[in-house]
């Protein structure tokens, strides 16, 4: 993977002004060179299942499950070993390359299959094969009554393998494989109940949407290959500052686009939503911990894009900012359990943009709130797993109240979810939201003061949905009763629910410096408030929050019908903003029009062209045809007028 | 002696011939004009093997001789056939396949 | 050239004669005056072999071919001079003539130069020139010749074959037919009665006699009858006694008109 004279263009692009991490991989050895087998273990799992099933239905069944869960499993020690082998090494060696094999080779094209192990492609894959195990194993109770579990087990393989290829590919091409296996797993197992209309609309919608970020992934794959003629990030990170600014700030934006279309930003976030049609445990491995931080991770990779980029940088800034009050706002109405935590998902990806936009001051905090986020969501995703498990599947918040007592597991461990979210002292996400804040106020006093009220928001919503789902008094439908999910269910969010407590703690130490090598370095800065005063001030705002939740949700009887008569506000987020709206008037409805306006050009000007022709030669055969008259001295007659002009002809050539 | 007259009597004759192909509508008639069409040509190929000193056009005269004959029985056998179905030698009656 | 220029003009004549008469007998016959006298071109233009062919295959098979089937097809009709397509006529006129003065016209442009003359290729005999190329050069045109002529029989027997759709009627089919035709409508079955036969003349245009004296009408040919020719016994009678008694001298000769009697009877007289 090393290029030679590539570390000249490094040290040009270090003597040329702004510095940029290089990425620079050693070769895999040791059990670096099972770095394979992280990807290729859910692939064979996906190919067994899905292929395998198809031919031995029957036996493939009855243990299709255990197989999934154990390729994800084994995946998962790999990681770790190659984690425990990172750690042991020194700083500068902590980036691992392997080359399998070319991939294609067209020109000056050369683009090989390629992996990278880096520190930032080592917590990605601690956290997709770990929370992916724990999700796979919850399954396991969550899908038992369901006929095409084992069908279910193998696209949740093919997902987790696409993923993994994302996140360890060494080239942005490897990177787009595994960004259209992942769109293509999640079209799969949100349409997984395809029998339901709305699933099969969402998972159609979910893919298109994708489709519209990945043109800006194709085109900024093209673009860089045209600009630096290779998609190898360990090249591209070192030659970056060759290219112009205008040039890179147009990747950085379709960069920033293949993001918003995958991680659910603003203008992209219409599917995230209704993505929640797919089988509980999709929504929490999908739209928590792995798929929508995918955007994220393409942002932080290319991170020596984006520095060089700052009109890129800004944008993905306030991507971020909008999208956090967005979903926090739509996450305020919802009553459905899982679309109040969907959109919460969208405002903590929000978080995350924002944070990867700071720059160096925040790609380390996006990760951090990344992995934190994957834990506390994947933990609350899956307790309202649990609870709809024990509510038949009901997911109307409206309809639960005082299941505290009924389901403790889960209902506790929801609620380190719960504290982890609201960034309660201690929690994971205090650690990793306040930094966000931090460093939002650091950049500029309107974007801290947005992460500031998203806070309050996030407080206000999930403490609704906490009051609503697990205290007031209980509003069940009749033949409902709730029970505690079995264990295979409740182990996964015990786990999930002790590293929400603890994982901000465990990483708030060295993650910033981990990065460091991958992301560049934190500059010190100055913040315009002192970190003291932004801490009490974000818990003062989040201590309102739950506050105003309280008054509004504890201390009053909860409707079990959504009322009506409510302030527009209500109105505008219970529609999700009106985003649907929004991609109807400006895109479905001008393509419509368009399409309406061509076919009626089609059927009258082409149509009328071609039929006219039809009808004008038509017509003049119908005439011409009187010329066959039947009468053979008629024949005769034109034969000798042919004669005529040929001899006339002739006579003209030669007498001329 | 030249045969530019030979020549100018074959052409009229070959008109004649034509015009009569057109004009009449008895079938036999037109035969018998399309046989004075041959003959025409016949006789400006003797011309023209006289006028060259060869004998290759008295030839040519000879073998469309053949081919006429050929010709004449096969044409009135036809002429026949379609008499005996149609009871006429018009060739204008024998105009069903058109249009 | 005396020849052509007698010839000339007739055989143009002749040749506009068969546009313009009605009858096709007499196309046949003009077209016969164009072949001879275009045997006669050929003998003036030195090619005698040509000349018999000319009689002999044209005006002597192919033209009397054209008579047969003109007689089988009847001699008698006549074309109808009305021009049914619009049209036709004043365009095919003028096409020929715009054809003839382009052809003359093309022939007056070029200079064939002096005439060589056939006496060195006819120096053997025009006959013995002629077998010398066609079995020589033009060998294989002959052959081919041949197959079409073989070609051109088979292809008219076949126009002219018709198939038997009924079972050929023998004589004992037509013996049987008519006893039943007798059984079932009475019809006669013996031959019909011959016609009066007078001693004086072979009179089969006179009918035979009843017993009872009337005249056998099926004795008599029916085309007589619709000719109007049949003549009464009784008259008949009455006519042979008058001739008897003129010829014992007692009636003279001239009461009788001479065109009223029939040939034989004339025959008698001067016999």
């Amino acid at each position: 993977m090393t290029i030679p004279e590539a570390n000249l263009w490094g040290l040009a692009a270090e003597g040329g002004g702004h510095e940029v991490p290089v990425i620079d991989p050693g070769a895999a050895s040791g059990v670096f060179s099972l770095m394979w087998l992280v990807i290729a273990l859910p692939a064979a799992g996906a190919l067994v299942l899905l292929l395998g099933g198809a031919l031995f239905d029957k036996a493939v069944s009855r243990w299709g499950h255990l197989l999934g869960c154990a390729t994800v499993l084994g995946s998962f020690l790999v990681s770790l070993a190659m984690f425990v082998g990172l750690l042991g090494r020194d700083e500068a060696e902590r980036q691992v390359g392997q080359h399998l094999f070319t991939w294609f080779q067209a020109g000056s094209l050369d683009v090989g299959f390629d992996l990278l192990y880096d520190q930032l492609s080592a917590l990605f894959l601690l956290l997709i094969t770990g929370v992916g195990s724990l999700i796979h194993i919850y399954s396991i109770g969550y899908m038992e009554h369901d006929p095409r579990r084992r069908r279910f087990f193998g696209y949740l393989n093919l997902f987790v393998a696409a993923m993994l290829m994302l996140v360890l590919a060494g080239n942005y091409v490897g990177v787009f494989l595994g960004w259209e296996g992942v769109g293509l797993a999640s079209y799969l197992l949100i349409g997984f109940w395809q029998h339901k209309p709305s699933a099969a609309a969402a998972a159609k919608k979910a893919f298109v949407i994708n489709r519209v970020g990945d043109i800006g992934l194709s085109l900024a794959i093209a673009l860089m290959f045209v600009t630096f003629g290779t998609t190898a990030f360990s090249t591209i990170s070192e030659v970056s500052g060759e290219a112009s600014e205008s040039t890179l700030n147009a990747i950085g934006l379709l960069l920033l686009l293949a993001a918003c279309g995958k991680s659910a930003q603003v203008p992209l976030q219409a599917w995230l939503l209704d993505a929640m049609e797919g089988p509980t445990p999709v929504s929490a491995l999908i739209h928590a911990a792995t798929m929508v931080t995918a955007g994220v991770y393409l942002v932080v990779r290319s991170n020596f894009v984006f520095e060089l980029a700052p009109a890129a940088q800004t944008a993905v800034v306030v991507v971020g900012a909008v999208t956090l009050l967005w979903g926090a706002v739509i996450g305020c109405a919802k009553d459905d359990i899982k679309k109040a935590l969907a959109g919460s998902t969208m405002s903590q990806i929000g978080y995350m943009m924002l944070a990867a936009g700071l720059g160096v001051a925040g790609y380390a905090f996006a990760i951090f709130h990344l992995l934190t986020h994957g834990f506390f969501k994947a933990n609350m995703f899956l307790g309202a797993g649990s609870v709809m498990h024990g509510m038949n599947d009901d997911v109307d918040m409206r309809h639960y109240g005082g299941l505290r007592t009924e389901m403790r597991f889960t209902f506790w461990t929801f609620l380190f979810g719960y504290l982890a979210i609201i960034g309660f002292p201690g929690t994971a996400g205090y650690f990793s939201k306040d930094k966000i804040i931090e460093a939002a106020f650091g950049e500029n006093i309107w974007v801290g003061l947005a992460a500031l009220l998203g806070a309050g928001i996030t407080a206000f919503y999930m403490t609704r949905v906490v009051l609503m789902t697990f205290f007031t008094k209980p509003r069940w439908e009749k033949d409902v009763h709730p029970h505690e999910s079995p264990l295979v269910m409740t182990v996964p969010l015990m786990i999930l629910g002790a590293l929400s407590l603890v994982g901000g703690l465990m990483m708030f130490g060295w993650i910033g410096d981990w990065l460091a090598p991958v992301v560049g370095a934190e500059e010190h800065h100055d913040l315009p408030i002192p970190v003291w005063a932004i801490i009490a001030l974000t818990l003062t705002v989040v201590a309102i929050g739950v506050g105003i939740a309280w008054m509004l949700v504890q201390q009053r009887e909860v409707p079990r019908e959504a009322p009506q008569d409510v302030s527009f506000v209500t109105r505008a987020a219970r529609a999700d903003l009106y985003g649907d709206a929004i991609n109807d008037t400006l895109v479905v409805e001008p393509g419509a029009a368009t399409v309406r306006a061509l076919t009626a050009i089609d059927d009258g000007v082409v149509d009328g062209a071609v039929e006219g022709g039809a009808l004008a030669v038509a017509g003049a055969g119908s005439r011409l045809r009187r010329l066959q008259n039947g009468f053979v001295r008629s024949y005769a007659l034109t034969i000798l007028g042919g004669v005529l002009l040929v001899a006339l002809t002739l006579m003209a050539v030669t007498l001329a | 002696m030249n045969i530019e007259a030979y020549i100018a009597l074959s052409a009229i004759l070959f008109s004649i011939g034509t015009i009569g192909v057109l004009t009449r509508r008895n079938a036999i008639v037109v035969f018998m004009c399309v046989e004075l069409m041959l003959n025409a040509c016949n006789l400006a190929l003797v011309a023209f093997a006289k006028q060259h000193g060869n004998l290759d056009g008295q030839v040519t005269a000879f073998f469309v001789m053949v081919v006429a004959a050929a010709e004449v029985v096969v044409g009135l056998a036809i002429i026949m056939t379609i008499f005996r179905t149609r009871r006429s030698a018009s060739v204008d009656d024998a105009s069903l396949l058109k249009y | 050239m005396t020849a052509f220029w007698i010839l000339a003009p007739v055989m143009v004549l002749a040749a506009l004669g068969i546009l313009f008469v009605r009858k096709a007998v007499h196309a046949a016959l003009l077209l016969a005056v164009v072949m001879i006298s275009l045997a006669i071109l050929y003998a003036a233009l030195e090619a005698p072999f040509l000349f018999a062919v000319q009689i002999i295959v044209y005006t002597g098979a192919i033209l009397m071919l054209f008579l047969f089937v003109l007689m089988l097809v009847g001699v008698d009709a006549s074309d109808s001079v009305v021009e049914t397509i619009k049209g036709q006529r004043w365009l095919a006129f003028l096409g020929g003539a715009l054809l003839a003065t382009l052809l003359i016209v093309g022939i007056a442009q070029i200079s064939l130069g002096a005439v060589v003359g056939l006496e060195d290729a006819n120096s053997d005999g025009n006959v013995q020139g002629l077998a010398n190329i066609i079995f020589s050069h033009y060998v294989f045109a002959f052959e081919v010749t041949s197959a079409l002529l073989i070609t051109a029989a088979v292809g008219a027997m076949v126009l002219a074959h018709r198939e038997r759709l009924t079972p050929k009627v023998t004589q004992g089919d037509l013996a049987k037919q008519r006893m039943r035709d007798y059984a079932e409508s009475g019809k006669h079955v013996g031959p019909l009665p011959p016609p009066g036969v007078f001693a004086r003349h072979n009179a089969v245009d006179t009918p035979a006699l009843l017993p009872d004296g009337t005249a056998a009408e099926s004795s008599v040919s029916r085309v007589l009858a619709a000719r109007g020719t049949v003549r009464s016994a009784p008259a008949e009678a009455h006519h042979v006694d008058e001739i008897e008694a003129q010829l014992h001298g007692d009636l003279p000769a001239a009461d009788v008109p001479a065109d009223d009697r029939p040939a034989d009877d004339r025959e008698g007289d001067e016999a």
